[in-house]
């Protein structure tokens, strides 16, 4: 069953089209990134689930619900999301207790208490409830404003770039503790980033946002090995693109050779196009007789970055091979795997 | 909404105020309230009558006239003659009649038709240094004179007692020669126009000047006040024009409003101020010269001795005043 | 933002900011009605004058404010020097001081029966006024002097804030390039408090041309005495009304200036949260010349005038101390209590309503609103006196049609116009400070509260009224000491024998015996000390 779905979402600001008509689905537990780069839309669609923006055609539903639609209009106080903001948006005058039982209504002294307590377990922070926010590490407040969301017991999660506060060497752990309280609650959440690594390491799905439009929505394996287009293909990672010609169904010819697919290519006989390999998709072998030429030498630690010329194009990749140097002649080509084409 | 709950609460506060107010007699005042306190005091006691008195130095005639039938006054006490004529230009004001004010005080210090009537009369004096001028036989017009130059105080032009003095100079030299001595007087002063007539004095005993215009009971006043004293004792009181046309005087003065709720109590504090009682406090209290016949001055103002009066009546003065201001604002006599 | 806003918070929102300018709208109205050639008289004759005393006492008043803050400020922000530390804040207790008291202190002390001409004559021999020369204490000069030492802190507090905020590296850098203090001073730190100080400007000059007790104690007549002669003494409002025009005209421009500096200070002090820089440590004859001039500053414009209230307070003590003085108190104490809650009431709910309403246009009512405070106060009193009698008139006339005894001048004639007139003025100060803190409430906490199900009068009543408490309570303190010092507006608009602290010193002021009503004046300084600490101190604590 479907928690939030989001079909043709138009919205404006200003008579500018900020989102160009949006359509997106999200299972029940699932964890959804909207990743962008900044003005792409990702945070006013957001917000527009939360309802504190309005949209100018389409429909945002949670639970078969219609919150913003022709003609309707749910205000984002009887819309049941709870929402995570990038500074944690802490009632600084509240203590802990009070922030993580602000929003929850009616039940006696007891079960508010037990509530409470519940949420201090589940977000690790037990003994700190008397505590004010000005009290606590970036990352307790972080866990106290997800422990505030959580207890309110909301039918969605929106997490605005919730992250980015968070000291780097700690926010990987941070991401993967957040993530299990999600799924330990098994609420859906949507997340906003424009980190590809904080979206593959906290999200289910990726929802990829390009120029108010979702480019690619889907896992994050999906995204990466297999992009729509071009545009995907490089928000997700390094690659090479290679002039090629579709010789067969599942064979391409480029400057390097012609290379084989395991799938079915998409593209018919004599499509002209651009075939993409991940730098790592790039095999590197040293030979006097090749046609390549290494530029640069990069250690990375667990492999070596090379920028290789091929016939005046140069190449990016990937290796474990150390030993090459700039100035040795190299062959490059690709084991055979699923080729993506544009 | 809370905003608008406090709103009708202040609401109500004000206007039980105000209605409480009714039963009382409210006097307009353009007299300093402790000038006149001590007798409404005693006409309180004897009638039982509440008085509240509002004072101010400026602008009781246009506040009349904004609040127009809804005005709380009753009766309007006024500290000049011009005042009084301007209540009733503006129909503020309205007849009084009553025997003992008629019989109270004389008939050239009220109205013919009874719309005012005076309580006091005060006399515009030239005041000398004792130390360097002495006993002075001056008239207003010598005020012009180029041999006083730097040597006069006066207070601002604008005051209704200097208004008053242009405006008689004006009912006797005519316009064109009256601005040239405002302009001679103006050339003269020691220093721009300012303070109170007392200031003036002051200023005589300190040196800064030698002549002072000033009221005659200011000299009394200052003579009751212990800091002020020496003020006093620096000058002597000269009146004016003894020899022609006498000197200016002014008077203070009172008139029945004309929408007082409470004219029978109004009336009765009317005939208050002019009976013996009252004119005597005027008089023993505020040293000014009352104008019910049998009533003498001080003891003190008596000392000062008889002089001769303006015989101009005083009725006249009002026809001059706007030219009297504006001819004070064309010298800049007080800039 | 709050997308289902009831469109009855804006209504309310417009209906406060309509009320608020009511004032404005009627002396444009009032000054289009002809008058019986009396403004024409005033443009011949003494108009020209009152004009250029304005604008003149202005320039005046700045230039000496100007001149005597800026060195305060930088030494205070800049340099290490004995007393520094009291200097900050003791440097801003003019303000608290009325500028017609300070001024009557001065006339005593220079007059030419004052203690210093008196000595002056006697150790040199001179017997009267021709054989020397001294400077007229009531004059024009006299007056800016006055004003600038009584308004000088506005700059004061200005600079040193700018100064102290900027940022270090760049005082490092022009330290590196071989600047020492002095040119630091001259070629980076002066020009880059440029605009702070323009504003500042702006604020003295419009508290300038809205002072009307000081010109009128010294006899220097100005606009705003001369709507006040007007209107009272010639009787013509509409000539008063448009002498108010003028004048507003004269405060509008001030506040155009005001506004454009404050756009370019926010341009110059960005880089907030830098680092202090070190201070410059004074030492010998600069250490002795820094403090000599900070105390002498503290001394000239309040030690000294205040000491001499005291003296005068205790002298006639027995006099003063009297059931009245009481009564007077009172009345100034609970009409400054009540004006405060209210104008902050309504500082919060226009905030309230410009912070959460998607509707663009609800911005308008707290900008509007702000305006009151352009108004001086005897301009104001006219703006407020004829709408509020046509009030009391229809109130009246409904009462009478329906066959009763009307209720009288229930707005007009009660504390009522009074409460009214210093809610419009002093409602741009609250609406400041509540602003103010508005700023550093992230907006982030509204859209958490309101997801999580808070209707907006529970979103301003649980999350921003303890939030903005700082600022509510700042904002009061303000409002109160204006009501405390307001003189003007209340001289108009008191009630049938109404009399406050300010109206009863004025009196003595205006009868040259202040001696009587010290204690009054006192109360007045002493009730502003407490705020100008307070807010001093939570000033410090931001920075």
């Amino acid at each position: 069953m479907s928690t939030l779905t989001i079909s043709d979402v138009h919205s404006d600001y200003q008579g500018q089209q900020v989102l160009k008509g949006l359509d997106l689905t999200l299972k029940k537990g699932e964890i959804a990134a909207l990743l962008g780069p900044s003005g792409c839309g990702k945070t006013t669609l957001l917000r527009a689930i939360a309802g504190l923006q309005t949209i100018s055609q389409g429909e945002i539903c949670i639970n078969k619900r219609v919150l913003s639609g022709s003609n309707v209009f749910v205000p984002s106080e009887q819309r049941g999301v709870g929402m995570i903001f990038q500074d944690y948006a802490l009632f600084p005058h509240l203590n802990v207790a009070d922030n993580i039982l602000f929003g929850v209504k009616g039940g006696d002294k007891e079960q508010r208490k037990r509530r409470l307590n519940e949420m201090l377990s589940l977000v690790k922070l037990d003994g700190l409830s008397q505590r004010f926010p000005h009290e606590l590490s970036g990352g307790q407040q972080q866990r106290v404003s997800i422990a505030r969301a959580l207890a309110y017991e909301p039918e969605l999660l929106l997490l605005d770039e919730p992250f980015s506060n968070i000291d780097a060497k700690v926010r990987g752990e941070m991401m993967l503790e957040i993530r299990a309280i999600l799924k330990e609650s098994n609420v859906s959440a949507v997340f906003v980033t424009h980190s590809k690594d904080e979206a593959f390491v906290f999200a289910d799905k990726l929802a990829l946002f390009n120029g108010g439009r979702i480019a690619q929505y889907g896992t994050a394996e999906e995204l990466y090995s297999s992009p729509n287009d071009r545009y995907v293909a490089e928000f997700l990672g390094a690659g090479n693109y290679l002039q090629a010609r579709v010789s067969s169904s599942t064979s391409v010819e480029t400057a390097l050779g012609t290379f084989k697919s395991t799938a079915e290519l998409k593209h018919g006989l004599n499509y002209q196009g651009e075939l993409m390999l991940r730098p790592q998709q790039l095999e590197i072998v040293a030979d006097d007789a090749g046609t390549g030429v290494i530029l640069e030498r990069r250690f990375l630690g667990n492999t070596c970055h090379y920028k290789v010329n091929v016939a005046e194009q140069s190449y990016e990749v990937n290796s474990q091979l150390s030993q090459l140097v700039p100035g040795q002649r190299v062959t490059l080509t690709t084991p055979v795997h699923p080729l993506v084409m544009f | 909404m809370k905003i608008i709950k406090n709103l009708a609460v202040l609401g109500f506060v004000c206007f039980a105020s105000v209605a409480n107010a009714a039963d009382k007699l409210t006097v307009y005042s353009y007299r300093q309230a402790f000038l006149i306190d001590p007798i409404l005091n005693d006409f309180t006691k004897e009638t039982g009558i509440d008085v509240d008195v509002v004072f101010s130095k400026k602008g009781i005639a246009e506040r009349m006239m904004r609040e127009g039938r809804l005005s709380p006054a009753d009766v309007v006490l006024t500290s000049d003659f011009y005042r009084l004529m301007e209540l009733v230009d503006k129909e503020l004001v309205v007849p009084a009649s009553s025997e003992l004010l008629s019989s109270n005080i004389p008939a050239q210090y009220r109205s013919p038709d009874e719309t005012w009537y005076a309580l006091t009369m005060r006399v515009r004096n030239v005041y000398s240094s004792k130390e360097r001028l002495g006993k002075l036989n001056i008239n207003y017009e010598d005020l012009a004179d180029p041999k006083y130059k730097g040597k006069i105080c006066t207070r601002s032009g604008k005051h209704p007692y200097n208004i008053s003095l242009v405006a008689s100079m004006i009912a006797h030299h005519g316009e064109a020669e009256t601005k040239a001595w405002l302009t001679g007087l103006k050339a003269n002063l020691a220093r721009k126009p300012q303070g109170n007539d007392r200031a003036q004095v002051k200023a005589v005993k300190e040196g800064l000047c030698d002549l002072a215009i000033g009221n005659s009971y200011y000299l009394g006043k200052m003579l009751q006040d212990p800091k002020q004293v020496p003020w006093a004792e620096a000058v002597e009181i000269n009146f004016p024009n003894q020899d022609n046309l006498g000197s200016h005087i002014n008077v203070s003065g009172m008139a029945l409003a004309k929408h007082s709720r409470n004219k029978d109590n109004a009336l009765k504090l009317m005939e208050y101020l002019s009976g013996d009682k009252a004119q005597k406090a005027y008089a023993e209290v505020n040293m000014e010269y009352p104008v019910k016949a049998d009533v003498e001055p001080s003891a003190l103002v008596a000392s000062w001795g008889e002089f001769k009066a303006d015989s101009l009546p005083i009725y006249k003065l009002a026809e001059f005043h706007h030219a009297a201001v504006k001819m004070l604002d064309e010298v800049k006599f007080d800039l | 933002m709050i997308l289902g806003l009831p469109k009855r918070w804006s209504l309310a929102g417009y209906f406060v900011a309509l009320v608020i300018t009511l004032p404005l709208v009627a002396i444009l109205i009032q000054a289009m009605i002809p008058d019986e050639s009396v403004f024409g008289h005033l443009l011949d004759t003494v108009l020209p004058t009152y004009i250029s005393n304005t604008l003149l006492l202005m320039f005046w008043v700045c230039l000496g404010a100007i001149l005597i803050a800026t060195p305060a400020a930088w030494l205070v922000a800049k340099c290490h020097f004995p007393g520094r530390a009291i200097f900050q804040w003791a440097l801003l207790l003019p303000l608290a001081m009325p500028a017609y008291v300070v001024a009557y202190v001065y006339t005593d002390l220079l007059d030419y029966a004052g203690p210093i001409q008196s000595a002056l004559r006697s150790f040199f021999g001179w017997g009267s006024p021709q054989d020397y020369y001294f400077p007229e204490v009531r004059s024009l000069g006299g007056a800016s002097m006055m004003l600038a030492f009584v308004l000088f802190p506005y700059i004061y507090l200005l600079a040193r804030t700018a100064f102290m905020e900027q940022s270090s590296s760049l005082q490092h850098a022009t330290r590196v390039m071989g600047c020492g203090p002095w040119q630091s001073f001259w070629r980076f730190s002066l020009p880059m408090a440029r605009p702070a100080l323009a504003v500042g400007v702006a604020l003295v000059a419009m508290e300038t041309a809205a002072d009307f007790a000081t010109v009128s104690y010294f006899a220097v007549p100005t606009l705003t005495t001369a709507v006040y002669d007007t209107w009272l003494g010639y009787g013509s409002l509409s000539a008063a009304a448009k002498l108010s025009a003028i004048m507003l005209l004269v405060v509008f421009t001030m506040i155009g200036f005001e506004r454009f500096a404050r756009r370019k200070q926010q341009l110059f002090q960005k880089q907030s949260g830098a680092e202090p820089c070190e201070l410059y440590s004074l030492k010998g004859i600069k250490a002795l010349l820094a403090t000599g001039y900070c105390t002498l500053l503290l001394l000239v414009s309040f030690l000294l005038p205040f000491i001499i209230l005291l003296n005068y307070a205790w002298q006639y003590f027995d006099e003063s101390w009297h059931v009245e003085f009481l009564a007077f108190s009172f009345n100034s104490f609970y009409i400054a209590a009540i004006v405060s809650v209210i104008s902050v009431t309504l500082g919060i709910l226009l905030m309230f309503i410009s912070r959460v309403s998607p509707r663009k246009a609800d911005l308008l009512p707290s900008r509007l609103s702000s305006t009151g405070y352009a108004l001086p106060g005897t301009v104001l009193a006219i703006g407020i006196l004829v709408p509020l009698t046509y009030l009391d008139f229809a109130v009246n006339d409904l009462y009478e049609y329906l066959g009763q005894q009307g209720p009288g001048l229930i707005f007009t004639g009660s504390v009522f116009v009074l409460i009214f007139a210093f809610c419009i003025r002093f409602s741009a100060i609250a609406i400041g400070s509540v602003e103010n803190s508005y700023k550093r409430i992230s907006p982030s906490l509204d859209m958490a509260a309101i997801t999580m199900g808070l209707k907006p009068s529970s979103l301003l009543w649980r999350v921003h009224l303890p939030l903005l408490r700082k600022g509510i309570f700042a904002g009061m303190l303000l409002v109160f000491i204006e009501c405390m010092k307001e003189l003007p507006a209340a001289l108009l608009l008191r009630p049938v024998g109404f009399e406050n602290l300010a109206t009863y010193v004025f009196q003595f002021v205006s009868d040259e015996q202040l001696e009587h009503g010290a204690l009054a004046a006192i109360v007045i300084v002493l009730v502003g000390l407490v705020p100008l600490i307070y807010l001093n101190r939570s000033l410090e604590q931001q920075g």
